[in-house]
């Protein structure tokens, strides 16, 4: 091994298990980090990556199990304390004050300070050592505000933060560069080189398989909360990671209808979006329902936004139907085309209107005359789909709020079945709704192809893409690649092209 | 079922009933509200406070806070707000006023007034929807403008003009159209008020406003022109402080550009007292009304059972906050 690996075990964690409600996160986790060593942490989205850094971190507290560090248990009731014990976590949009200068982020909250006063010399000497270990030779201004700064660079600051503060003994690095450009994440791997020569112990989660071998000196796969398999890096390949992320699953029951394309409904050419899609191109047919997989913050989400006028769009031509021009919600609306959110309470409802008034929402005109919406006309299209849906509900006039997660998102889904469109754009169409509505929203999915609709369906979870999909396109770092048969697919190809490109 | 269980199950029907009344009718609490205040300073001052007189009194004081009351629920439910209307009021007062020196009939005083009043609105959403300020800046800006345009306008004096029967507007009604109960000014008043409450409650433009004050980005997804709506609703808020300011000009017969300072929190506070909500996507016109005669009826009983200027103002602060914290407990116990 090139690393000079001391053979001390840092960070230690034996049999860790969270749970949120019924849904277990993690079922007992168990890993070894040597001081000295970056251990890269894999896993699918929603493998439970996050929630074992949290724990780390002091941000949840786990419900079973230890962690040892340096021999010591190691609780902490807070991210503060976490942080104070010496582990550091950097998150992929470090959280940091934009109008502070970067000397101020890096001793906020453990300011050198005398009768109240900032202990100017001391606290400058302390900034520049931390900054000096951190960047090297290269220069962040202590002084410069940090708005100014990229978010690459106030990627270091935050390390810098972690060094600058307490004696760090584990630094965690959570996606850092899924929003880096090539560049900064070469100057980043320097850093990281750099620390872990100092000792440190870090655990690098990504997905970007490459990326995790050229930095890191051994891993652990996490699927579906469970480590299914960990070693040196070296001595595995791109390949056998995959394999070990994507596993055998459980089968679920996809129904399939027949369907026959049709016409093309949805057009996309060469489109780029002001940070991300970086380049899409697509085209969707009647008839057909097709996924766009990739990895969280690959720009898929933001293809849906560009495709339906919500983010400005940089170039490209994306027609629907017969229609070219410029796009806006409300001209997509008009010319048939409907969005179902990630976002559900975010954006997708306006969680203290009704279920009526949600359903309603984009086609108020024509429930009565000259501009007037009665109540009673609003209800009864309501309570259609209410029933057609079997959303669960008291009555239409019941805040949206009051739903479950899975009735809120038939009930999102719904809009767009009483508006009536003809072009589906559906992301993450079942994110948190349990298994048993995630069998009706497929279902329904399928039937709207078998009745010549066209559906662009975004999802992280790669078995309901292939079992549900046509086609599959796979965006990656912004590029969107050809859309190809379900037919000549599967979970591992796709995840494949997910993570190398 | 056991006859226990029917009887459970009707008053959980019953409850369902009460609730949907609750949710339906946010006005129902300020009216509440407005009629035990009313009965307090009654059984107080039986005397005086009972009279006709009275009443009609303190219907002709509310109709300025009234009437812009209902141009602010309009803002606040959209999740706005406009700090603008008391400068507006007094700058269409001086309008009116300048116009009719200048040897304009009343018509032609009150068009100028209302139009004026109509672009400043135009202007406050304009700014509001296109520079992305807060609208609490933009607001805090123009009130500041406009209230400087009144002045320079009267060159910082009251303008003494005859009203030519603009005054008629909020005089109490002669004998002989005893008929007409209230003067026309306060009909117009209830007709606005009227005509805005259907507009949010009944029509589809009304409804969009309610969803953008609720969720903006819900309402950009469903195709609601965020925007232009925002232009539209400060556009009709400016319009109806403009109306309010031409009823302030029937009750002084002066344009006066240092009227009406301070005059937005009262409308404020009538639109929050009435169930509206400084977040947006809550309120009524109706709660609005209230809440402003609310307002009064706690000035004028206070003046009637001789309590002093200080503690009415006390009285008024406290109401706000009880009625505020009250909100929160039943939104709470939902």
């Amino acid at each position: 091994m090139m690393t000079p690996m001391t053979e001390r075990v840092r960070l230690q964690v034996r049999g860790v298990k969270k749970a949120f409600g019924p849904t277990a996160a993690l079922r007992g986790i168990e890993l070894d980090v040597r001081a000295g060593e970056v251990h890269a942490i894999l896993g699918e989205n929603g493998a439970g990556k996050s929630t074992l850094n949290k724990i780390l971190a002091g941000a949840l507290t786990p419900d079973a199990g230890t962690v040892l560090l340096d021999g010591e248990p190691f609780h902490p009731s807070d991210p503060h304390q976490a942080h104070r014990s010496g582990v550091a976590i950097v998150y992929q949009e470090p959280a940091l004050c934009p109008h502070l200068t970067v000397a101020e982020n890096v001793l906020l909250g453990a300011e050198p300070a005398r009768w109240g006063f900032v202990r100017g010399a001391v606290a400058r000497r302390k900034v520049e050592q931390a900054l000096s270990e951190v960047v090297g030779s290269e220069l962040v201004l202590p002084n410069e505000p940090l708005w100014n700064l990229s978010l690459g660079e106030r990627q270091l600051v935050a390390i810098a933060r972690a060094l600058a503060q307490t004696d760090c003994r584990v630094l965690i690095l959570d996606e850092p560069t899924s929003s880096l450009t090539a560049e900064h994440v070469e100057r980043l791997f320097t850093v990281v080189r750099r620390l872990k020569q100092r000792g440190l112990a870090i655990l690098y989660v990504s997905h970007f398989l490459e990326e995790v071998q050229a930095i890191a000196d051994s891993y652990t796969v996490l699927r579906d909360g469970e480590n299914v398999g960990s070693g040196v890096m070296a001595e595995t390949n791109a390949s056998e990671l995959v394999g070990l992320m994507a596993g055998r699953r459980i089968e679920l029951l996809f129904h399939r209808s027949p369907r026959t394309p049709g016409d093309l409904m949805l057009e996309v050419k060469d489109l780029a979006g002001e940070h991300k899609p970086v380049e899409a191109s697509l085209e969707l047919y009647s008839g057909e329902v097709l996924g766009v997989a990739g990895l969280v913050g690959s720009g898929r989400t933001e293809l849906v936004r560009a495709i339906f006028g919500l983010d400005l769009i940089r170039s490209g031509k994306i027609r629907v139907g017969v229609f070219a021009g410029p796009a806006s919600p409300m001209r997509r609306w008009a010319q048939g085309v409907g969005v179902l959110s990630e976002d559900r309470k975010g954006e997708g409802l306006a969680e203290s209107l009704t279920l009526a008034e949600n359903i309603t929402l984009s086609k108020l005109r024509g429930l009565g005359p000259i501009g007037f919406v009665w109540p009673h006309r609003q209800m009864r299209a309501a309570q259609t789909w209410v029933e057609r849906f079997g959303i669960v509900c008291r009555s239409v006039w019941q805040r949206a709020e009051e739903l479950s997660g899975g009735n809120q998102q038939k009930l999102a889904l719904a809009r767009l079945l009483y508006h009536d469109v003809d072009v589906f754009l559906l992301d993450e169409p079942t994110r948190g709704i349990d298994v048993a509505s995630r069998a009706q929203v497929y279902q329904h999915i399928d039937e709207l192809a078998s009745r010549g609709k066209a559906v662009l369906m975004v999802s992280s979870y790669l078995p309901e893409l292939l079992g549900v999909c046509d086609r599959i396109a796979v965006m990656r770092r912004g590029r969107l690649g050809r859309a190809r048969p379900v037919s000549e697919l599967d979970e591992h190809a796709v995840l494949m092209e997910a993570t190398q490109g | 079922m056991t006859p226990a269980q029917s009887s459970r199950s009707e008053s959980t029907a019953r409850q369902a009933r009460l609730r949907a009344l609750l949710v339906g009718s946010p006005w129902l609490g300020p009216l509440i509200a407005l009629l035990a205040v009313y009965c307090l300073f009654a059984a107080l001052t039986p005397d005086t406070f009972l009279l006709g007189v009275n009443l009609v009194t303190m219907v002709r004081q509310t109709v300025v806070v009234g009437v812009a009351a209902v141009g602010m629920t309009l803002v606040m439910v959209a999740g706005g707000i406009d700090l603008s209307v008391g400068s507006l009021v007094a700058l269409t007062t001086v309008v009116i006023a300048a116009d009719m020196r200048s040897g304009g009939g009343p018509l032609r005083a009150l068009s100028l007034a209302l139009l004026v009043s109509a672009v400043a609105g135009l202007v406050n959403g304009a700014l509001v929807a296109s520079l992305r300020i807060t609208p609490f800046i933009v607001t805090l800006g123009t009130m500041s403008v406009l209230r400087g345009t009144a002045k320079g306008l009267a060159s910082e004096q009251k303008i003494d003009v005859d009203p030519h029967g603009l005054d008629q507007l909020m005089a109490f009604v002669p004998r002989e159209l005893g008929w007409m109960l209230l003067p026309p000014g306060v009909w117009m008043a209830l007709a606005v008020g009227a005509l805005a409450a259907v507009f949010l409650r009944y029509m589809y433009m009304g409804r969009h406003i309610v969803a953008m004050g609720s969720n903006p980005l819900t309402a950009r997804l469903c195709g609601v022109p965020v925007s232009r709506l925002t232009v539209a609703v400060y556009a009709i808020a400016g319009l109806l402080s403009g109306l309010a300011g031409l009823l302030e000009f029937s009750t002084l017969t002066v344009g006066d550009p240092t009227d009406s300072i301070g005059l937005e929190l009262e409308v404020i506070a009538a639109v929050v007292i009435g169930g509206g909500s400084l977040s947006g996507g809550q309120g009524s016109v109706a709660g609005s009304l209230f809440g402003a005669l609310l307002l009064t009826v706690i000035k004028t009983g206070c003046t009637h059972v001789g309590l002093a200027n200080w503690v009415q103002e006390i009285l008024t602060g406290v109401i706000i906050v009880v009625a505020m914290g009250l909100d929160r407990l039943r939104q709470r116990g939902r």
